[in-house]
């Protein structure tokens, strides 16, 4: 019997040369990543269970990046990064970027991908649940607490359980309308949010390896909204291309055999997508967006690992263009290098930045910021009962900042078309004319 | 290990994620602190609709005004409980408020992983839709050695599924003894 990818990943990293789904392994780890929220706890554990000198099993595979509460007043938050600053000069770690200084990042899991450390074929753990992001770059990625995190930078081992796969192929062309976001919040409504609980999402089809690395991380950055353990693709010329503009790193590339044993597959023709929304209050709560016009809204925010790339806003301000946004909307780029693309990529002669504050959006730091709320003073973080339409990844009661508001996931092209109508708007007709 | 877990329940819906379990605004405080680890007992369950905390009746309070400690140490939930974010914070909220276990139809994984490895309490599944017969406040034993569940306000009895292989770091008390234990790491 043939293996998946994650398979053969999981069994290279445990020594094996082959495992088989529900095996428990022990698996080296090839980076762990952590940020502002979860490395303080994760620190103190390392340090009680590994002793107050002990050291780090290898600072070069220890990846430190704050971004969930960065520009804020919340004392407690901001004690949380003098913390991670003093864990990184205790134990001397080179990967590390401050908040205030020009080394500041953004968004870990765009981060982890533009600074190089997704490549083909590793094992990246991170203490937060979107670490499923990775997985675009055909590796095994997957979010841990910070116990499981303390026990890896002590060790560099993890047990894992090798997740059943299953495979969902999307083949065809997808309309120009149609984003990675409308494909993902389809599958997540088809099998549930606990559709794929301890199993591995495998994404396959012409229609998904014609999509950018940035639209490839949204498929995976939302299978732990199915449950999934992780979400991956397969390498090919799209992801080494990205990787080798970014790390000299070496990196081995897997492809899932024929007669791998997958516990689901669903085949769907690209070209038959539709804009799709979650309504509150879950990610599998699926509607067509043309279904929901009738839904009156207060904002829209564009942001978040999920939908705060470049190729996410490029997306919304080929909407805003020459246009006024009808509601508050907020855009809030996921990293300083995409901050800097705003500024850099234009449309017609105009750049994505100048686009947005004409059409009368607000734009923020690169952060977290309200995908999850966040500390009272948080930007564009929800209030009282607002609807907001969001291109975040998450719509449980109270996700944004306020249990009464009531929210609308959404691709980039949804969320613009919806901003410039004020209510819930199908965007195809906005992108074809 | 404990062999009986008594104590009172507090029943909960289907899908409880993380934020409902520990709103992203109290991720700030710390784990370690004895006294300001307080706060996230004081906020634990906070993020649940006031319909659904405390079923079947709702808008009962899982901790009370300033308390840190609830009466309530059995949490009842329905599939999937545990759903969204891999915050450790979600299971270490519910030890300081004095969960000693959960009984769920299903979890999500990563908050199922977190609360063995790290030893908070015991993540119980069971076949049984608990939520539908269990009422917050009902008294409840449930006994470790024969993997059963007695509610005696209601004087019923249920089967629990069996740990499985995860009682060996339960057993052990979290992933670090457990390791200690099979020589993985050394002993301290």
């Amino acid at each position: 019997m043939g293996m998946t990818i994650t398979e053969k990943i999981l069994a290279a990293h445990a020594g094996k040369d082959s495992v088989v789904p529900g095996d428990n392994i022990w698996v080296d780890v090839d980076v762990l990543m952590t940020h502002d929220v979860c490395g303080p706890g994760t620190f103190a554990i390392f340090k009680k269970q590994f002793g107050e000198n002990a050291k780090v099993w290898d600072r070069d595979k220890v990846v430190i990046i704050p971004d969930h509460f960065i520009f804020t007043k919340d004392k407690h938050a901001n004690r949380n990064i003098d913390i991670l600053r003093q864990f990184v000069k205790e134990q001397d770690l080179p990967h590390y970027y401050d908040v205030g200084t020009d080394n500041y990042k953004g968004v870990c899991h765009i981060a982890l991908a533009q600074e190089g450390f997704n490549r083909p074929g590793e094992v990246l753990f991170g203490t937060d649940s979107h670490t499923s992001t990775s997985g675009a770059f055909g590796m095994f990625s997957t979010g841990i607490g910070n116990t499981d995190a303390a026990f890896i930078l002590g060790t560099g081992k993890i047990w894992v359980k090798v997740p059943e796969s299953m495979c969902f192929e999307f083949t065809g062309t997808f309309p120009d309308h149609i984003m990675a976001k409308d494909v993902i919040l389809n599958v997540i409504g088809d099998i549930g949010v606990d559709g794929a609980t301890y199993r591995s999402m495998e994404w396959r089809g012409d229609a998904v390896m014609s999509l950018s690395m940035e639209e490839r991380m949204t498929l995976c950055n939302m299978a732990i909204e199915a449950g999934g353990k992780n979400g991956i693709i397969e390498a090919d010329e799209v992801t080494t291309d990205y990787v080798r503009e970014r790390t000299d790193a070496p990196y081995k590339i897997y492809h899932s055999d024929k007669d791998a044993n997958y516990f689901f597959k669903k085949s769907y023709n690209a070209s038959e997508m539709e804009s799709i929304v979650a309504k509150p209050h879950s990610p599998d709560n699926k509607a067509k967006a043309s279904e929901c016009e009738d839904v009156k809204l207060d904002r829209a925010y564009i942001g978040s690992c999920t939908g705060g790339k470049i190729t996410d806003f490029l997306a919304a301000a080929k909407l805003l263009k020459g246009k006024k946004v009808l509601i508050d909307t907020f855009i809030v780029p996921a990293t300083r290098e995409v901050e800097e693309d705003l500024h850099k990529e234009k449309i017609d002669g105009e750049s994505l930045i100048d686009i947005f504050k004409n059409a009368g959006a607000y734009l923020g730091d690169p952060s977290c910021a309200a995908c999850l709320g966040g500390p009272k003073d948080t930007f564009g973080r929800a209030k009282d009962n607002q609807v907001v339409i969001s291109t975040t990844n998450r719509n449980f009661p109270g996700r944004m900042g306020s249990k009464q508001a009531h929210v609308y996931l959404a691709s980039p092209y949804t969320a613009a078309a919806s901003a410039l109508t004020g209510h819930i708007t199908n965007p195809a007709e906005f992108v074809n004319n | 290990m404990k062999k009986i877990i008594e104590g009172l329940a507090y029943v909960l819906g289907n899908d409880v994620d993380t934020d409902q379990i520990i709103p992203a605004e109290h991720l700030v405080y710390s784990l370690s602190d004895p006294e300001e680890k307080k706060n996230y007992g004081k906020f634990a369950l906070s993020g649940v609709p006031a319909g659904q905390a405390g079923l079947p009746d709702g808008n009962v309070s899982f901790t009370e005004g300033d308390n840190f400690e609830s009466k309530f140490s059995i949490i009842i939930g329905g599939k999937n409980f545990g759903c969204g974010s891999s915050r450790e914070h979600a299971p270490a909220c519910m030890e300081i408020a004095g969960v000693q276990a959960v009984i769920a139809k299903s979890y999500a994984r990563i908050f199922y992983r977190n609360s063995v490895d790290g030893g908070f309490f015991i993540p119980f599944e069971c076949e049984t839709l608990l939520v539908e017969e269990i009422k917050t406040g009902d008294d409840l034993k449930i006994d470790l050695d024969n993997n059963t569940l007695t509610n005696k306000t209601q004087n019923k009895s249920y089967d629990l599924k069996s740990l499985g292989e995860v009682i060996e770091i339960i057993e052990a008390g979290n992933i670090f003894e457990y390791a200690r234990k099979t020589g993985m790491i050394p002993s301290s």
